[in-house]
């Protein structure tokens, strides 16, 4: 059967390119950075030169890139490690409510042992209005976390302009560019943020690497402790198969980001329109203009998210959705919710997100697929029968 | 996750619709907990001669309503009556335990339509 993968903000599949670069250090070049003898050395030479391709990704200064086994480590210490480093200033934390768990989840903890926290509402395109930021922010404030890009929506923050305010309250910035990095220009000189966290599997890297940018001269401390490596900041040998891959990941993906940008606003589109001409009642999500390339988000009225999965996976077609039963809980996505959805709405979203791979046969199957998929979702539907299409 | 038996209810539901002068209808759950089963019975001689139902919600919840109208067809009332959310599961060959709670509810949706048959059976009685 066909495969047709339509999930990359989930994961991406690994380049040729990049499983090319890393299969030396997966066979013969097995050294560990901090040996002396030859192999160690050839490791600390890869090691170097992919923390110079990801700098160069974001324009940071290769000494502010610390790997780490990826996104959520690297907000786990961003935010643990830099509140805890400067509770004299204060003790008081500002994130927002569509912050991926890794964020949200890390801001919840610090709160139960004695941390303030204020979650920031977004708008209905799920965008945190600077003047909500400025008016959340206190003294004591030591330090604000936001997303990028959000993962379920697409949608992209104002994060220049955040980043400012937060810094004329005397607050650090980071954000989660998961979702962003090596897809939207990221540059971290011209954005003003202190840190920022980066996952390696979103770019066609490998999985279970990913780094935290640290702006030169802001301070914290370690979460995890036991050994000298990344300037003292992250303990335990490298994952230099995985940190290979990563670089070689970031290095095509500033070759190639305009270009394939370009290609995926273009198909997505495609895909979006094309799904709003031919089914009705629905409802697209997030903010049209400032958004993921390729990230297409709806919810159907009247069907529910994961059956809309699986009938889509018995075409070969490969989704996901906000919806309770995906989200391992009993209610949908906080995202949605966060966006005002209400839950019945909620629990019927389907993202798209499409990669470089797909190609507009894809969408053109899908949106031959779909259709129909929902139309039979929604005769089985009491709730269709009954609303009818308002 | 799904056993085939779910998968094969959920991609080719059985008996779904609804009928057109229903002795009984029966519905439970709630679109903000995004399930609702809606289960219309045809009864004759204490047999339920025919069943349908529509139902919003995942595939643990179309399948089991698709199992509870093929488990009900042809049966007494009082053989129905005896099926529950656990027996459907279990003709199922078993839900996921988090599906256990909120989507297996397609028996209660029958028990209701019952209640409901028996109600309106008592009003035209009298």
């Amino acid at each position: 059967m066909r495969e047709i993968y339509m999930d990359h903000s989930a994961t991406t599949p690994v380049d040729r390119q990049v499983f090319e670069a890393m299969i030396p250090f997966l066979t013969h070049e097995y050294g560990n950075p901090s040996s002396v003898h030859t192999k160690g050395r050839a490791a600390k030479k890869a090691l170097e030169n992919a923390r110079e391709q990801v700098a160069a990704l974001i324009n940071a200064n290769p000494r502010e890139i610390f790997f780490t086994s990826g996104g959520t480590e690297a907000d786990n210490q961003a935010i643990v490690s830099y509140v805890n480093s400067n509770v004299k200033k204060g003790k008081h934390i500002i994130t927002s409510a569509i912050e991926h768990h890794a964020v949200l989840d890390t801001c919840e903890h610090l709160h139960k042992n004695g941390f303030e926290l204020t979650v920031l509402p977004v708008n209905s395109a799920g965008l945190v209005e600077p003047e909500v930021l400025k008016k959340a922010l206190r003294p004591e404030t030591t330090l604000v976390t936001i997303m990028h890009a959000n993962n379920e929506i697409g949608t992209v923050q104002p994060i220049k302009e955040l980043a400012s305010i937060a810094h004329q309250a005397g607050a650090a910035f980071h954000t989660d560019a998961v979702q962003t990095i090596g897809k939207l220009p990221l540059d971290v000189e011209d954005l003003g943020i202190d840190m920022l966290s980066a996952s390696s599997h979103k770019l066609y890297g490998p999985k279970g690497v990913g780094c935290l940018y640290i702006k030169k001269g802001v301070k914290l401390g370690n979460l995890l402790y036991g050994g000298p490596q990344e300037n003292k900041m992250r303990a335990g040998t490298e994952n230099i198969p995985g940190i290979v891959g990563f670089g070689q990941a970031a290095q095509l993906a500033r070759e190639r980001m305009d270009e394939i940008s370009a290609y995926l606003n273009k198909l997505g589109g495609r895909l979006r329109e094309g799904i709003l001409a031919s089914i009705p009642d629905t409802i697209v999500t997030g903010d049209l203009h400032h958004r993921v390339p390729g990230s297409v988000s709806v919810c159907f009225k009247f069907v529910e998210g994961e059956s809309i999965l699986l009938m889509l996976d018995s075409y070969g077609i490969m989704a996901s959705s906000g919806s309770a039963c995906t989200s391992g809980s009993l209610d949908p996505s906080h995202v949605l919710l966060a966006i005002g959805l209400p839950h019945e709405i909620a629990h019927g979203s389907l993202r798209l997100t499409l990669g470089k791979d797909n190609t507009e046969a894809d969408v053109d199957f899908v949106l031959e697929v779909l259709p129909k998929i929902i139309g039979n979702l929604r005769q089985m539907s009491p709730l269709y029968s009954k609303g009818g299409s308002n | 996750m799904y056993s085939e038996k779910v998968m094969d209810h959920f991609m080719n539901p059985r008996n779904v619709g609804s009928l057109k002068c229903a002795d009984g209808v029966g519905e439970v759950g709630n679109p903000v907990c995004g399930d609702i089963m809606h289960i219309e019975i045809k009864v004759k001689d204490d047999i339920i001669e025919d069943v349908k139902f529509k139902t919003f919600g995942c595939a643990a919840a179309i399948a089991t309503s698709s199992m509870v109208t093929e488990m009900v067809k042809g049966k007494t009332l009082e053989e129905a009556e005896r099926i529950t959310n656990r027996t459907v599961a279990e003709a199922l060959d078993g839900l996921p335990p988090v599906k256990m709670h909120c989507s297996n509810l397609a028996a209660d949706a029958l028990h209701r339509a019952i209640k409901d048959y028996i109600a309106r059976h008592r009003e035209s009685a009298k």
